[in-house]
């Protein structure tokens, strides 16, 4: 796995003046890590949105042991990511002090970095200067007032006492007469995730929905320190449940380009089926919700039945309904023959028809189409401000694919068809999905056709300490960056990964403005963000 | 329309007998007899997710897909604790969370009835008990009847382990 080194951005970066320092301890290559002062990070992130970057993430890391063996006396650093359709991916740090890390917010240039910025300042305790937005987001008000569950000094091991004189959330609202707040959840009417959603809404129109998250977060950053990379892949795959073989591959890949280990090609194509599979099996499942909001049940029962067929046979050749644990750092750990392969192959082609045979029916359908078209628009200038991902973003225009971007194996030995979505609304939203499970459809049937020989699954072998890898892969929703650094012994020392859903959530909150509050529900439903995946 | 008759007739009946299942316990209170014959015939199930990764929810939704069909057994989901008769909890219930699910414990009408779903609910899981953000098993926070195992428990697992609970029995 030789790459060559990326060093377009450091040119472009060198270009206004702004010193980068290429870091010869992360991998891989092409999506290189760059040390800037702090002094630059503003500017760093005003040339990005010039080169018209997409911001991938914000996060922070204690120093490492390398940092510490180099005499580098700084405790924390600060890293974004961003990414080019050809340019690809590449990231900046920059140190920062320990004892009062402050760091310019990039929120002004980048509107998505907003809450990655509250998140720092939450878990590190680092403070953002110039924030649009200066409010906790992970930290729930009952936190303990110095609680930076990262910080090293942190007593991760306790549960966080309650503490009851924490105030309450300060919502956007509004004084205006005739506005008034519906507020909903964090326990939902369905069977869904918590989240808490404050409507502001005059009359039946929504004129501004606020997402307040946050309620399901399970500590996963803290708890994938000092695991080792297999304890590391099985949690990584109960990041958010739905999304298990792309989680776990993010970050099987992240591990393995630290590691400078390649999988073998077998298991590369395995793993591009399995993610298929599982785009297919939420695509279908989520359409048939979206129908079920409009009271078509018909086709929510239909989608529903082919989810199942689905997870029953994942059972049968992979031993897991959901897939959990199928990808492993190395490969894979099942390894389906000729047989299985077959009928997987014929299973996906007859869920494929079977899908298209309903799509006739849902196209045909006045009371379906009435309420999904022109219903939740985000605009082409508002995806790309904000960045959506997956097939929101190409619902609306805008067309980051890592699968074509990254072209990480298999998918550089396959063409990957872009469903060009425009109008942005709950109907292209649909419509990319239609279209995805037909093409993801075919890219499984090539990929088993040209199935390769030979070993599932490298010898796992842990870097050295210090040394960090990052991975971009495309989930169902998008695209999945994952970020790890090893410390002594193999155990991961820090794992950072932005779910698409960090972005998409946006999404949602642009898509629902005017429109009425009963159609809220199908606009949920058309991006199914997810809240453990965001929460960590 | 017709075409949607005819997919209908297509597809046909595929609902099936229920299989075994022994992935759940019974824990904690007997059921009052009274109970269960109130219950018998209908129950109205409130699912809250107190902290889970999202795939125990799509098991329990897969429990009201054609081939299993929960419904059948007279339990369906219901948008409010308020008229729930049983809450079927998810997830190692997270710091977050823990305040949410009491409340909604405490609007559940008596009787009721706890189902706990899933190894993180059972024991946090994956995610641990020493972790600043969990703060415990289902069973810590509120009290539970039935204990369904696995990551994630099969919707066959799930509807009879709800059955138990119901029926008094493991
Ligand atoms: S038991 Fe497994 S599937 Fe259920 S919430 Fe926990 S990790 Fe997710």
């Amino acid at each position: 796995m030789r790459h060559l080194a990326n060093t377009w951005f450091a040119e472009r970066l060198g270009d206004r003046g702004i010193r980068t320092t290429y870091l010869e301890d992360h991998h891989p290559a092409h999506m290189p890590c760059l040390e800037i002062i702090r002094h630059d990070w503003l500017h760093a992130a005003e040339e990005a949105r010039r080169l018209e970057m997409r911001l991938v993430a914000v996060w922070a890391a204690e120093a490492g042991r390398h940092d510490q063996d180099q005499g580098r006396k700084h405790g924390l650093y600060a890293y974004m990511a961003f990414a080019h359709p050809e340019h690809r991916h590449a990231l900046l740090r920059t140190p920062l002090a320990a004892d009062h890390p402050v760091l310019p917010s990039i929120a002004g240039e980048y509107i998505a970095a907003s809450r990655m910025e509250r998140h720092m300042t939450d878990m590190f305790g680092i403070t953002i200067e110039g924030s649009p937005d200066a409010r906790a987001w992970i930290r729930h008000e009952h936190w303990p007032a110095e609680a930076h569950p990262l910080r090293g000094n942190f007593d991760a091991r306790t549960p966080l006492p309650a503490n009851p004189d924490g105030g309450d959330y300060p919502y956007v609202q509004s004084t205006s007469h005739g506005v008034y707040e519906i507020p909903v959840g964090p326990v939902h009417a369905g069977i869904i995730e918590p989240g808490h959603f404050r409507f502001l809404a005059v009359g039946e129109q929504i004129l501004n929905m606020e997402e307040r998250l946050g309620y399901v977060h399970k500590g996963i950053e803290r708890a994938m320190q000092g695991r080792d990379a297999t304890g590391g892949a099985k949690l990584a795959a109960r990041i958010s449940g739905d999304s298990a073989i792309a989680h776990a591959w993010a970050f099987s890949q992240a591990c393995e380009y630290a590691a400078d280990i390649e999988p073998p090609r077998r298991a590369s194509f395995i793993r591009g089926i399995l993610c298929e599979r599982e785009r297919i099996a939420n695509h279908i499942g989520d359409i048939g919700a979206i129908c079920n909001d409009a009271a078509f049940a018909f086709m929510h029962m239909q989608m529903q039945r082919l989810r199942e067929d689905m997870a029953r046979l994942h059972q049968e050749l992979f031993g897991h309904r959901l897939l959990f644990d199928t990808i492993v750092p190395g490969g894979v750990s099942v390894d389906p023959d000729a047989a299985q392969l077959a009928r997987l192959k014929a299973q996906t082609g007859a869920i494929a028809a079977e899908v298209e045979r309903l799509r006739s029916i849902y196209a045909d359908h006045p009371s379906i189409q009435e309420r999904v078209i022109g219903s939740g628009t985000v605009s082409i200038d508002d995806a790309r401000d904000i960045g959506l991902l997956g097939f929101a973003g190409r619902a609306s225009g805008d067309y980051p694919d890592e699968r074509i971007e990254e072209a990480y194996p298999p998918y550089d030995e396959f063409d990957v068809g872009i469903a060009r979505g425009r109008l942005g609304d709950v109907a292209t939203r649909v419509w990319v999905r239609f279209e995805e499970i037909a093409d993801s459809a075919r890219l499984i049937a090539e990929m088993i056709e040209g199935m390769p020989e030979g070993a599932i699954r490298a010898a796992w072998q842990a870097p050295e300490p210090g040394v960090s890898g990052f991975a971009a892969i495309e989930g169902w929703r998008g695209e999945i960056a994952a970020w790890v650094r090893f410390g002594e012994a193999g155990r991961i020392d820090r794992y950072f990964v932005r779910d698409p859903s960090v972005i998409n959530w946006l999404g949602l909150e642009l898509a629902v403005r005017e429109v009425p509050v009963p159609d809220f529900p199908l606009n949920n439903k058309s991006f199914n963000c997810s809240y453990s995946g965001n929460d960590l | 329309m017709l075409r949607i008759l005819r997919q209908i007739a297509r597809v046909g009946t595929i609902t099936e007998e229920l299989g075994p299942s022994d992935a759940f316990e019974q824990t904690g209170r007997e059921l009052e007899a009274a109970i269960r014959k109130r219950f018998a015939g209908s129950l109205a199930i409130r699912a809250v997710d107190a902290g889970s990764c999202n795939g125990c929810e799509l098991e329990i939704h897969a429990t009201n897909n054609a081939y299993y069909d929960i419904e059948r057994f007279g339990v369906h989901f219901t948008a409010s604790p308020r008229f729930a008769d049983m809450l079927l909890v998810t997830g190692p219930v997270s710091v977050n969370m823990k305040t949410a699910l009491e409340m909604t414990f405490d609007a559940t009408p008596d009787p009721k009835l706890v189902v706990a779903i899933g190894d993180c609910a059972a024991n946090c899981g994956v995610f641990g008990r020493d972790n600043y953000a969990i703060a415990g098993a289902v069973s810590d926070i509120i009290p539970v009847d039935v204990v369904i195992h696995g990551c994630p428990p099969t919707p066959t697992d799930i509807i009879r382990g709800i059955l138990a609970a119901i029926e008094g029995r493991a």
